[in-house]
């Protein structure tokens, strides 16, 4: 049944305004044109992460999940914006539209879809839950994961595509929420750094590609051309 | 049963009298944001009475669809005051004889008949902006069908003011990421019905690139008059609509005292003024799109809309 009559609290219900507000960024960087907006979208989609798990944090009284928020903020919404920044600014803020393989407006109703299917497969486990306060984040996190995943696709840029990558372990991270909030900290950490290395990995890679061809749009790569090494 | 016959026709006269106002305090808003001066805020009564007293020519190839849509422009936005609530938290006397979506097509036979009456003159801009303005029309309808059919599900209701209880009591009830996803949703509806800017300049004066303004050019007198104040008022009851049934319930008059209704009338005017706000920030910091994207922009709205109604049909 769509929904029972229960008093819930203001906390859960900002939990889930957050939730849906998580899921919107997420539609964001499948619609939006730039790399810059992609950008914002995904450090919007950071925040609205971290300010579920405080909330939660605060509904399920664990300073634990309170620090795992303020840790991805800083991760997500400070850090990787940063290393963005150092390592390939001049990608990430020139204002160039971003070449897709599907146009927008078929973009966002693959979206939709996908969304709809987040939603159907996790509805058996909504039901067993039914009444635990983080439940929204699982369908919202699930959805994220495919949107993510769905960028990961159709964009044929660098930078969208790893900001692609991090939008699914975000979506990750918020399903995560709602099944394991628990977690040990140390792994949140090992996660938090783990995200940063890869980041800067990847930056760093495209940034060798910007150098060797002149620009990130690696949907245009057709063949991988092998150099005389010696 | 008679006062709220009367209070009824008073919220009639509301909407009359202060849409021209609400149209003026935009325009002026509008331009102290790109630091002019501005014309008075009174500037779109003094239009209208100028309009009034001109004469008005009608080409002879023109029907009578051209003659009669002023006056259906103008009745329409006033039938579906008849059914929301303005100034009044209560039902009053029509409010059952319509429900939102009946409102939706009284508002929409009006926006029929100018899209015709634009045609009908053979003037080259009509078409033009008549064809754009169903392009529009028909990439807005589902989003607006979505929208209402959540609302409705969600307050068990199709009448207004049923639906406008249920997010506020309690208050948690705002904070549902449906009710927010919602307002996103009609919020853009908005931009896009009223010909707002990021899919339609309002103060453009360039034909070609005109959508709903250029379905009046060839209007004059007193039929131009009633155009724009009908424009005008469509403009005040989507506001309205959007505030008083979706966002801010309250400030209505929920008594039967005439102070109430008195007192409903300025606290009703306050919120139209911040939304205005809202309304003009948007407009100053966002061009104009173009035209083969305002499909982005509304295929944006219907994916908010029906992701309002997933986070409800699976609400927990």
């Amino acid at each position: 049944m769509p929904h029972v009559a229960q008093p819930e609290s203001i906390v859960v219900q900002l939990n889930a305004l957050a939730g849906g507000l998580f899921l919107l960024s997420a539609f964001g960087m499948v619609a939006t044109r730039q790399v810059q907006g992609c950008m914002r979208f995904f450090i919007l989609q950071s925040v609205f992460l971290a300010s579920s798990a405080v909330l939660l944090g605060l509904e399920l009284r664990s300073w634990h999940l309170i620090a795992v928020g303020v840790i991805n903020l800083v991760n997500k919404a400070i850090l990787i914006p940063w290393l963005f920044k150092k390592t390939v600014s001049e990608e990430v803020y020139t204002k160039r539209e971003i070449s897709q393989v599907l146009n927008i407006p078929i973009s966002l109703l693959v979206a939709l879809g996908l969304t709809v299917g987040a939603y159907y497969l996790a509805s058996p486990m909504l039901k067993v839950g039914a009444g635990l306060p983080a439940l929204a984040n699982l369908p919202i996190g699930l959805a994220t994961l495919l949107l993510g995943a769905y960028t990961l696709t159709v964009r044929r840029e660098a930078v969208p595509q790893l900001l692609g990558i991090l939008s699914m372990e975000n979506g990750a991270f918020f399903a995560s929420l709602a099944i394991a909030p628990e977690l040990h900290l140390f792994i949140e950490l090992v996660i938090a750094f783990d995200l940063l290395v890869a980041v800067f990995v990847i930056a760093v890679l495209t940034r060798a590609i910007q150098r060797r061809i002149g620009t990130t749009e690696v949907g245009s790569l057709a063949a991988l051309k092998e150099e005389s090494v010696r | 049963m008679g006062i709220k016959i009367a209070y009824n026709l008073a919220q009639v006269v509301v909407v009359m009298l202060f849409a021209p106002l609400v149209a003026g305090v935009i325009n002026r808003l509008k331009e102290m944001v790109q630091s002019k001066r501005g014309p008075s805020i009174f500037q779109p009564y003094f239009d209208i009475w100028k309009l009034f007293h001109k004469d008005e020519v009608i080409s002879e190839e023109s029907s009578w669809i051209f003659r009669f849509t002023p006056y259906l422009v103008f009745v329409t936005p006033i039938f579906v005051t008849l059914l929301i609530p303005v100034l009044t938290s209560y039902p009053l006397f029509f409010a059952f004889m319509g429900d939102m979506l009946g409102g939706g097509f009284v508002l929409a036979l009006g926006g029929f008949f100018a899209t015709l009456a634009a045609v009908d003159t053979g003037n080259p801009y009509g078409p033009m902006g008549a064809s754009r303005t169903r392009l529009v029309g028909f990439l807005a309808e589902p989003v607006f069908m979505i929208v209402f059919f959540t609302v409705s599900f969600v307050a068990g209701s199709t009448i207004p003011y049923i639906v406008q209880q249920k997010w506020v009591h309690p208050i948690a009830n705002f904070f549902e990421p449906t009710h927010i996803l919602v307002m996103l949703a009609f919020f853009m509806l908005i931009l896009a019905e009223g010909g707002r800017i990021p899919v339609d300049n309002p103060s453009g004066h360039f034909e070609l690139v005109m959508i709903d303004e250029s379905k009046g050019l060839e209007y004059s007198g007193p039929g131009a008059a009633l155009m724009k104040w009908g424009g005008q008022m469509k403009l005040f009851v989507l506001i309205c609509i959007f505030l008083n049934v979706l966002v801010t319930p309250w400030g209505l008059a929920s008594g039967v005292g005439v102070g109430e209704l008195l007192l409903a009338v300025p606290l009703v005017l306050l919120k139209i003024f911040i939304f205005v706000l809202a309304l003009v920030t948007v407009e100053s910091s966002l061009a104009k799109l173009r035209l083969f994207r305002i499909s982005e922009f509304l295929g944006a709205a219907f994916v908010i809309s029906v992701a309002a109604m997933i986070t409800w049909l699976f609400a927990v």
